[in-house]
């Protein structure tokens, strides 16, 4: 028996052209358009041909990018708005944590709403008495249940407004992503209460971002996309499915901004005149251990100090060029997109359009927040350069990319050994790193954890 | 739509209680509390006696002793019914989070503001019972039985306008605007500060029209004037037409249901 059934159903909302904003009874009055202005000019589908049922006692998760109509079907299925076309039945006692707490009046005490919401959400009096003491150790209200809800903070709002939802005892239950409503003992409790709906046979409808939230609680998934259902099934599967595709579209999004980057950083090169260029290049050795850090004494300031900028950007004389800059994966495909772990390689194209013998490569990798992750250039790593003419290509392979999950900017450079830059691309690159551990910092050594047998754990 | 209609009996529980939370929000945090209910009207009583005894003195007033009472009479429900259709007007906006997030039954908002203001209405009545008491107007118990039919029938058509208002101002935000105006015109087109019998020969009509002015008058003759009710046949007429306006009402507030959560 399906406690939940949707066949081929579509929501269409309204989206006003930018007059109709403004349409007044006045207005409409006055151009004889009353009926015509409560007609939509123009609409959005936020559903199309949408088909799901959901077994009694299952738990059900949908989950989708924002935008894709994850809470139009929570809504359609608590019955707050009708389908356009299409057929939506429950079976059952609905309880809806969409918004919780709609509906406390913030002048009355945290007491008297719980039975106002109650009412609302279908209970009698008595009902809401007899398990009004429950509701109030739930929400870990017993100091403030007398206040007037106006005192109370965000998180006791919520708490108040999920405990009283979950004790309305529904037949099912519609979650909207509202388990962030509280500490992480709160988010505990909230789960053993599912996880008790969950034995008790209750459905439940999950709408959430917590991708392992639907792997590890879910019997089954459905994965909405613009409003059309994408998959659904097993919900390791639909999950693993949704993040590949995530992962594309970061990957198409990714590319798309490094294309308009360079492309504007691209300008006509600026040749270094020649009193800029000194005349003593010595002391290589010494050099730069990043490519951001060429300062030798202050022998230069005015592209020292050019090297060390913050901020994003393109310079240098152009004498050497780096034509382009490609990420590779262990496939060998380009891809902005990577695996902790798994190994990755830089591809500068550069050309020089005079046969040149001073010259160092230089790449350096930040995180989001600016922290040099790591740099090095040909010069510290003892490479002396002979001659570079015409085109070429430059590799840097990493083969085990140990860097937490986050997203990076790469430096990439091609300068004199005192650091007179040719070519410097500052932070232009993006990719970013995955991983299924959320560990923190930067760096991620190999590691492995060992136990004494006194000390048991398991691994989920 | 029936369906619906049927439907409201079941909600009385959350009538019941909305109305409660309403009248305990309204006071909460004041000194006097509930009894503001009583104060008020009385305070406005005290201030219209005192104009029309002493600072102005209508023609109208040597005809009819305690011009002040006379008007009082009008006035008390004629603030039920100002205060109801005004407050309903904004209901569903300022309810949007219910209609929104909730499955939530709509037109228990409008109704329970103007029950609301119904018990603000019969917590002024003991304050005007007593002042016509003290002043020995005549209060016969068979005129008196008509009362509750007269407050009923405001009641329907208090409801019924509060529908219709509400379902509109969620598509057309100007009606709140518009209304306190309309209210005020309203107000002076029923015969609540002069006697219906004084008013021009020729506007006569055109108050038989106004559906408040037969409650006024009731209200009057019931309370003040001497003489039997001779208004009930207008009153049993405008029964009808309440019933009418009523069941038109919530078709169109079923009709446009489900536009408010989308437009809200």
């Amino acid at each position: 028996m399906n406690a939940i059934e949707l066949t081929n159903v579509t929501k269409v909302y309204r989206k006003y052209a930018r007059r109709k904003q403004f349409a007044t009874l006045k207005s409409a009055l006055l151009k004889g358009s009353l009926i015509q202005d409560l007609q939509p000019e123009e609409t959005f589908p936020a559903l199309q041909g949408v088909s799901f049922s959901v077994p009694a006692g299952r738990t059900y998760a949908v989950i989708g990018r924002n935008g894709s109509g994850k809470s139009t079907a929570l809504k359609l299925v608590a019955g707050i708005t009708k389908p356009t076309t299409g057929t939506v039945k429950v079976k059952g006692r609905i309880s809806a944590l969409i918004e919780l707490g709609a509906g406390f009046h913030p002048e009355i005490s945290g007491r008297e709403n719980v039975f106002i919401n109650g009412i609302m959400l279908g209970l009698s009096k008595r009902d809401i008495g007899r398990r009004f003491d429950e509701i109030v150790e739930f929400a870990e209200m017993q100091d403030f249940i007398d206040a007037p809800v106006k005192t109370y903070s965000s998180g006791m709002y919520m708490r108040l407004g999920f405990a009283v939802a979950i004790h309305v005892d529904p037949d099912v239950l519609l979650v909207d992503e509202v388990l962030a409503v509280g500490d992480a003992g709160f988010t505990h409790k909230c789960l053993d209460k599912f996880g008790e709906f969950k034995r008790r046979g209750k459905t439940i409808l999950l709408v959430t971002h917590s991708l392992d939230l639907v792997e590890r609680f879910c019997d089954e998934a459905l994965w909405l996309d613009s409003g059309r259902v994408r998959g659904s099934g097993d919900p390791k599967r639909v999950v693993g499915a949704y993040l590949t595709d995530v992962g594309k579209s970061e990957e198409r999004e990714l590319a798309r901004a490094e294309g308009r980057e360079v492309e504007r950083r691209a300008g006509p090169s600026v040749p270094a005149s020649a009193e800029e260029v000194p005349a003593d290049v010595g002391d290589a050795n010494a050099g730069p251990a990043s490519p951001a850090a060429a300062r030798k004494g202050g022998q230069d300031p005015a592209y020292a100090e050019d090297m060390t900028r913050k901020d994003e950007g393109r310079w240098g004389s152009r004498e050497i060029e780096i034509t382009g800059v490609t990420l590779k994966d262990a496939a060998g495909q380009a891809s902005h997109i990577f695996q902790s772990g798994e190994p990755m390689s830089i591809h500068l194209s550069v050309r020089a359009h005079q046969l040149n013998s001073d010259f160092v490569f230089g790449i350096g990798v930040y995180n989001a927040e600016g922290v040099n992750c790591y740099g090095t250039n040909t010069d510290v790593e003892n490479f002396t350069p002979e001659e570079i003419a015409g085109e070429g290509e430059v590799t840097f392979a990493i083969d085990a990319l140990d860097l937490v999950e986050g997203t990076y900017k790469l430096d990439v450079a091609v300068h004199k050994r005192d650091g007179y830059p040719y070519d410097f691309h500052r932070l232009l690159y993006t990719f970013r790193v995955k991983s299924r551990i959320k560990e923190v910092g930067i760096y991620r050594p190999r590691h492995a954890w060992a136990f004494t047998p006194g000390i048991r754990l398991t691994r989920g | 739509m029936f369906e619906n209609l049927l439907q409201l009996p079941k909600y009385r529980g959350l009538i019941q209680s909305l109305v409660a939370r309403e009248l305990k929000a309204r006071y909460r945090g004041s000194v006097l509390g509930f009894f503001w209910s009583f104060v008020n009207p009385l305070l406005l009583l005290l201030v219209y006696t005192f104009v029309f005894a002493y600072v102005m003195t209508p023609a109208q007033s040597k005809e009819i002793p305690n011009f002040a009472l006379f008007l009082f009479c009008g006035l008390l429900p004629w603030t039920w019914f100002q205060t109801s259709l005004v407050e309903s007007s904004n209901i569903l906006i300022s309810g949007g989070n219910l209609i929104k997030k909730v499955m939530f039954p709509a037109e228990v908002l409008p109704i329970v503001t103007v029950l609301a203001n119904l018990v603000h209405f019969l917590l002024g009545l003991p304050i005007l019972l007593a002042f016509l008491i003290y002043f020995g107007r005549p209060i016969h118990a068979s005129e008196l039985v008509w009362f509750p039919l007269v407050v009923l029938v405001q009641l329907l058509l208090s409801v019924a306008l509060a529908l219709i208002l509400s379902a509109l101002t969620v598509h057309f935000r100007d009606i709140k605007d518009i209304l306190a105006n309309i209210m005020t015109l309203w107000f002076f087109a029923t015969p609540i500060i002069y006697y219906w019998r004084f008013a021009p020969a020729p506007i006569q009509p055109y108050l038989d029209l106004n559906p408040f002015t037969h409650l006024a008058i009731s209200y009057q003759e019931i309370l003040y004037l001497d003489g039997d009710f001779g208004h009930w046949k207008w009153l049993l007429a405008l029964t009808v037409g309440s019933g009418l306006l009523f069941l038109f009402a919530y078709f169109l507030f079923d009709r446009l249901r489900d536009s408010f959560a989308e437009e809200v």
